[in-house]
């Protein structure tokens, strides 16, 4: 997994972008994601666009509820421990290639985010490029909280990424949430 | 259940925990029939491998009976015996469809704490450190084994606990590490260390066709177990560079094996770094092998490293053109043959048994196998078998080949069986 540099279709739906972030885009946040997957365009391209599928592996998200072939309404945990809700429409898609969706104008958490699956070479799966932006929920001091709490948005798409790989090539997520522990655990410690 | 559990430095301890149950779809459950300690979980009773947390089950080699199997589990049913790899692996990746096995992507749940250290992450591991997943491990009575129809391989009936149960780590590594070692008619192998996993690379390194192997070590009955499988050895207080160039004929080894790792003694240097955590390893093994080691050579290093290391002669290495070889196992790509080999009679891998207790008493086991009391080179723990009582305890010692390598106060409670 690594953050790429350049990423001409994000790059496209910054600039393409009208509302929200807009606004305010002196504030926005960008990551970038990328993972290899041993499957094919078309199968990881189904499971994405199913966006109801996506807070099965996105730790952040409670539920997301399509409400129209390109709308959808997201509910996320915010660092804080609070919800965010906002509404979201699908804004570009080209079939087992390319996703792209922004948040509503109005939004609580102003943000967009797209997904680009290609052929990786030597028949090693397709390359995923995952983008989010968005607005942090209360400025600057929103983001250094979240980072107190190890929510950065990062690591988040990060271990989001390797939790959707692993589920797309086994079947299951690694866990040990639940496995016996001695006596002296702290709380919280299963991963 | 009983298990094992780690509680700090040298702090181990025999207790009651929650028995394991399914988790995920390819989870088996097993019950424990025997399992052993290792090398490796001294490292972590030594408090040298980080991110290891109060309350962790440890053990990584062993085998047991299927009590329950998750809805995706294909090969296994219950009351199937199997022995199971230390290293967990998805069967689905591209590393382990190449074979790759401990290189696995999907199988460490803390993928991305382990990949901001190394990079890009690997395998998770049974019993060890929670930068490869913190799974609890097998020095229990029951255990569970995600992706169980990977890691677990049947067991025939013909085949003891004994000889099966190193299947799970120290036979596959020390022949994993003959084989990087690319050996050919005429080569001559130098294996240092002859812990368990140097006693297996010595046989491996036969197996696969050494014309000789020299043996490097310190402790004798460790010693004469080498020259029991056909190993030339030498102190390794004794001169190795002068000694190996005369077993050579000057040419020096073929290839290296650096069976130590990181907690090698013999340099002041690095014991002291060390232990003011300057340095995560003693390489001085590696400093040895990298000049003794023929031009154009190998060296193989199945020995654990976990991070930096100091004065490594990479000027020699490069002037010499050698080739290093090294890496966890990848367990699954050879429990199959192996297990054929111990069923044509090649190879008894009970040999290096020389401790059999109660898993009970595991907590003082840790002790002997570290102090290396009593002639002691491997343990094997027996979840069944009931604790030895005190006054068995204390029972005077029968006659231990042991020597003394630590001044500490010896023990003479747990002898060989």
């Amino acid at each position: 997994m690594a953050t790429a540099v350049n990423d001409e279709s994000g790059a496209k739906t910054a600039r393409t972008r009208t509302r929200g972030l807009a606004v305010e885009r002196n504030r926005a946040r960008r990551v970038i994601k990328c993972v290899t997957i041993s499957r094919s365009q078309e199968d990881l391209f189904r499971f994405w666009r199913r966006l109801e599928n996506l807070p099965f592996f996105a730790r952040h998200l409670i539920s997301v509820k399509e409400t129209s072939p390109t709308e959808s309404h997201w509910v996320a945990k915010s660092p804080a421990g609070t919800t965010a809700e906002w509404d979201a429409v699908i804004v570009k898609e080209m079939q087992n290639e390319y996703l792209a969706w922004e948040s509503c104008p109005g939004s609580e958490i102003d943000n967009a985010g797209s997904v680009r699956f290609r052929p990786a070479p030597a028949k090693q799966g397709t390359e995923v490029m995952v983008t989010l932006e968005y607005i942090p929920p209360v400025g600057a001091l929103g983001a250094l909280i979240a980072r107190l709490y190890g929510e950065e948005p990062d690591i988040q798409v990060e271990e989001d990424l390797a939790r959707f790989k692993a589920f797309m090539e086994t079947g299951e997520i690694p866990t040990t949430v639940n496995q016996p522990v001695g006596s002296g655990a702290r709380n919280g410690r299963a991963a | 259940m009983k298990a094992l559990c780690w509680h700090g430095k040298r702090d181990v301890r025999v207790e009651r925990v929650p028995d394991p149950r399914i988790i995920n779809p390819s989870d088996a459950v097993l019950r424990v029939t025997s399992t052993a300690i290792c090398g490796s979980d001294l490292h972590l009773y030594n408090g040298f491998i980080p991110t290891l947390k109060e309350g962790d089950i440890l053990g990584h080699e062993f085998m047991g009976e299927v009590v329950d199997v998750g809805r995706n589990v294909k090969k296994l049913a219950v009351g199937d015996r199997v022995v199971t790899a230390f290293n967990i692996s998805c069967g689905a990746c591209w590393y382990c469809q190449h074979q790759n096995f401990s290189l696995c992507d999907n199988s460490n749940p803390n993928a991305v704490m382990n990949a901001n250290l190394n990079g890009f992450t690997t395998a998770g591991l049974f019993g060890y450190s929670h930068l490869y997943g913190g799974y609890a491990g097998g020095q229990a009575e029951f255990v569970r084994v995600p992706f169980a129809d990977i890691g677990c391989l049947k067991v025939p009936n013909e085949v003891s606990d004994e000889q099966a149960l190193f299947l799970s780590d120290i036979f596959p590594t020390g022949y994993q590490a003959a084989e990087n070692c690319e050996i050919k008619p005429g080569h001559v192998v130098a294996v240092w260390g002859c812990g368990p996993v140097g006693q297996f690379a010595i046989r491996s390194a036969f197996l696969l066709g050494a014309h000789k192997v020299v043996a490097i070590d310190c402790i004798p009955e460790r010693m004469v177990m080498a020259e029991q499988a056909g190993a030339v050895t030498i102190s390794s207080n004794e001169n190795i560079h002068e000694a190996l160039k005369e077993i050579t004929g000057g040419r020096g080894p073929d290839s290296c094996i650096d069976a130590v790792g990181m907690e090698a003694h013999g340099s002041m240097y690095d014991q002291v770094k060390h232990s003011m955590r300057m340095e995560n390893d003693r390489p001085v093994v590696l400093r040895q092998a990298m000049r003794i080691c023929r031009k154009g050579g190998t060296l193989s290093i199945p020995g654990v490293y976990s991070g930096f290391i100091d004065k490594i002669p990479f000027g020699v290495a490069f002037a010499k053109g050698l080739t290093i070889r090294m890496g966890q196992t990848s367990v699954q790509r050879y429990m199959r043959p192996l297990l054929d080999r111990v069923q044509r009679g090649e190879i008894d891998p009970s040999f290096i048994i020389t401790h059999r207790i109660p898993l009970a008493n595991a907590d003082e086991a840790y002790g002997t196998f570290l102090r290396k009391e009593n002639g002691c080179i491997k343990v094997v723990l027996k979840p069944d078998a009931p604790p030895l009582p005190k006054p068995e305890l204390e029972a005077p010692a029968r006659a231990g080949l042991g020597r003394e390598p630590f001044a500490a106060p010896r023990s003479k409670r747990l002898q060989p069986r």
